[in-house]
């Protein structure tokens, strides 16, 4: 029989039984960031293990940095402590790390793949659960806490049991203004927020061969929202192309032979799934989250949903409560409902393409009066791509911050927060209650979504306005 | 030695889907500690915004004082691969989680942290909500028997994966227990280079 990408990888990564159904796998790459670390260097210290391999082994700092100043200092004193602790760790181990000086510091899920040390048929592992995000690149990537964070900086291996598989094949061609966030916000409300668990999640399908890696990255890095422990696409030319010339990525003389290597990874024909779920692409309107946790999730074109429309008890009663926390009312349209503040950044849309896209609906116009919009660009190469293609002033123009390279209002560890009661169209991953603050209500949208809800003032329908634009 | 792994009062905490972010939230992220986050365990629901503590929040009703098992529902600990949610699990008093399923990161987390996470049916775990709703209950859970105690002679059996439980039981440092492969990751390293040495 034959054997699906993940098994490849995994069985290529054996090092040995540690007992009964557990492995040790050999783990190619770990990102460390402020955040997770501090505590597993500590740990080492104190048993008197070594980093095994600091070759293997990169740093950046994104959780807790301010947007506004490159400072240690900016975001405060206990924040300043943690991001000392991860240069001297890192300079005690000799680990690469990308601080907040560095010209590509950036949230470690962007740079990763931009300095080309995300590569196909890779274990990568990251204090972070949206380390989901390599499998882009064909790659089996997942986060991981301290203790873990600790275990493979003194192995550069983890114990691993092999998970199931799922395969999520997305077909048809996807209509205009429907982007990589909309159709895995479309498979989170399908699949649910547990959907995954206990899964390796594949993606395949046209539409997912059609889309950049930018997009495919979008795709992967909310596989963690379903509950998957990773999802992970088969490289191609466009992941190969992707890679070339990038600083940590084969070099010349290994890259025929890394090419070669890497055109063996896919699923065999007749490998068993142990899930299949199909999704007509063509079909996918652009999506927005009502809720409070991701699969809470609607097309713009259709009304807040009734907690009596679930049939699930459980499932009715978290909408009941969500509807509170949020705001709405069900039958509401989206479309009638006005914004704070508009978010464009994160591990899951801060890329180029992202910029890109948000900015093509930006230009000319001016963020609605009152409206609070920020860009965070994801690296410092993002940032200095969007600045030398006019994208910043494009921005600028209409009235949104642009800012320094961070993890920023995603998540709100530094000072860019929603405040209680605020509405805010968010290009993050997650819209947990308080998550980009406490009383915080996130709606989760595409980049160009969320920049038309900032030109409007409210959420709109991106492929009107665009229709409209065009015509 | 005895065959109970934790006993203690239960506290229910009936949630579907409740998030590392619920559990503690960021402010509590910058420590570069793994001591202190009890106070943080599940701050915005436990505390009001004037800071005095709510109190229609279940871990702060006065049956609930001490309690060391926590029940709660499907997807308990989605979200950030954060340790520090288990580690303020645990400081705060809970051993031992009882839920429908667990995220796998936070699963992982907790295992790594010595805490015991139970997986029942949603029948089963419908049972021990009700059971919990006619007053506080004393449960002990025999890991060695995979059965959870809940006095009057009845018990609820569960299934746990045979390597958790026998690392639970042994207590072993799970370092320590991979370094005794050290020679064979030093062949695979060796493997590696030669077959792939763009990899370093």
């Amino acid at each position: 029989m034959g054997q699906t990408l993940y098994q490849k990888i995994y069985q290529s990564h054996v090092v040995g039984a540690l007992n009964g159904s557990t492995d040790l796998l050999f783990v190619d790459r770990h990102l460390i960031h402020e955040v997770t670390s501090p505590q597993a260097f500590a740990g080492l210290r104190q048993a008197g293990r070594p980093v095994r391999r600091p070759d293997l082994t990169f740093a950046t700092m994104d959780h807790n940095t301010s947007t506004q100043v490159r400072s240690y200092d900016a975001a405060g004193e206990t924040s300043r402590k943690q991001l000392e602790a991860l240069a001297a760790n890192c300079a005690e181990n000799g680990i690469e790390l990308l601080d907040l000086h560095h010209p590509d510091q950036g949230i470690v899920h962007v740079i990763g793949p931009e300095l080309g040390l995300t590569q196909p048929g890779m274990i990568i592992v990251c204090g972070d659960s949206h380390t989901s995000t390599h499998g882009a690149f064909g790659a089996i990537a997942f986060g991981i806490g301290t203790s873990e964070v600790e275990h493979v900086l003194a192995t550069q291996t983890l114990p691993q049991q092999v998970a199931k598989t799922l395969k999520v094949e997305v077909t048809g061609t996807l209509s205009p203004f429907v982007t990589p966030k909309d159709v895995i916000l479309a498979v989170i409300g399908a699949l649910g927020t547990a959907g995954g668990n206990g899964f390796v999640a594949e993606f395949c399908g046209d539409a997912i061969k059609g889309m950049t890696m930018e997009g495919r990255m979008t795709l992967c890095n909310m596989s963690i929202e379903m509950g998957a422990k990773a999802g992970l696409i088969a490289p191609d030319a466009t992941t190969f192309a992707y890679l070339q010339g990038r600083s940590h990525a084969p070099k010349a003389e290994h890259w025929d032979a890394a090419v070669a290597y890497w055109q063996s990874l896919y699923s065999d024909a007749d490998a068993q799934f142990d899930k299949v779920v199909q999704i007509d692409g063509s079909q996918i309107r652009p999506q927005v989250t009502w809720g409070t946790n991701p699969e809470q999730v609607i097309a713009i074109d259709q009304p807040v949903p009734a907690p009596e429309s679930f049939s699930d008890l459980i499932k009715a009663d978290a909408a009941r409560r969500a509807l509170i926390y949020m705001g709405l009312e069900a039958g509401q349209k989206l479309t009638d409902v006005a914004v704070d503040v508009v978010f464009i950044g994160s591990c899951t849309n801060s890329r180029i393409e992202d910029l890109r896209a948000a900015a093509a609906v930006v230009a000319g116009k001016t963020v609605a009066s009152g409206v609070r919009a920020l860009v965070v660009p994801g690296s410092g190469q993002v940032k200095r791509q969007a600045e030398a293609e006019g994208l910043a002033d494009t921005f600028k123009a209409a009235g949104f911050e642009w800012r320094e390279p961070g993890c920023s209002m995603c998540l709100g560890m530094n000072d860019d927060r929603v405040d209680a009661g605020q509405r805010c169209a968010s290009t993050s991953n997650r819209n947990f209650e308080g998550r980009q603050g406490r009383g915080s209500r996130t709606h989760l949208v595409s980049p160009a979504m969320a920049a038309a809800a900032a030109i409007a003032g409210k959420f709109v329908d991106v492929s009107t306005i665009s229709n409209g634009a065009s015509a | 030695m005895s065959d109970i792994f934790a006993k203690g009062l239960v506290c229910p905490l009936d949630k579907n889907n409740v998030d590392t972010d619920q559990i503690i939230p960021k402010q509590f992220l910058t420590s570069v500690s793994r001591d202190g986050f009890a106070e943080a365990l599940f701050f915005d629901w436990r505390y009001l915004a004037d800071g005095s503590a709510n109190p229609e929040f279940v871990l702060n009703e006065p049956q609930y004082q001490g309690a060391s098992i926590l029940l709660t529902r499907a997807n308990f600990g989605c979200g950030s691969s954060r340790e520090h949610a288990p580690w303020a699990i645990q400081q705060y008093g809970f051993n031992v989680i009882i839920a429908e399923s667990f995220a796998d990161i936070f699963f992982n987390n907790s295992i790594n942290n010595g805490m015991l996470l139970i997986s029942l049916s949603a029948a089963n775990i419908d049972f021990l909500f009700n059971r919990s709703k006619q007053g506080p209950q004393q449960w002990q859970i025999d890991l060695a028997n995979q059965e959870i105690l809940l006095g009057n002679n009845t018990a609820i059996g569960f299934s746990i994966d045979a390597d958790v439980k026998q690392r639970l039981l042994s207590g072993l440092d799970f370092i320590g227990a991979s370094e005794t492969l050290s020679p064979q990751i030093d062949a695979y390293e060796t493997r590696r280079r030669a077959a792939q040495p763009w990899l370093g």
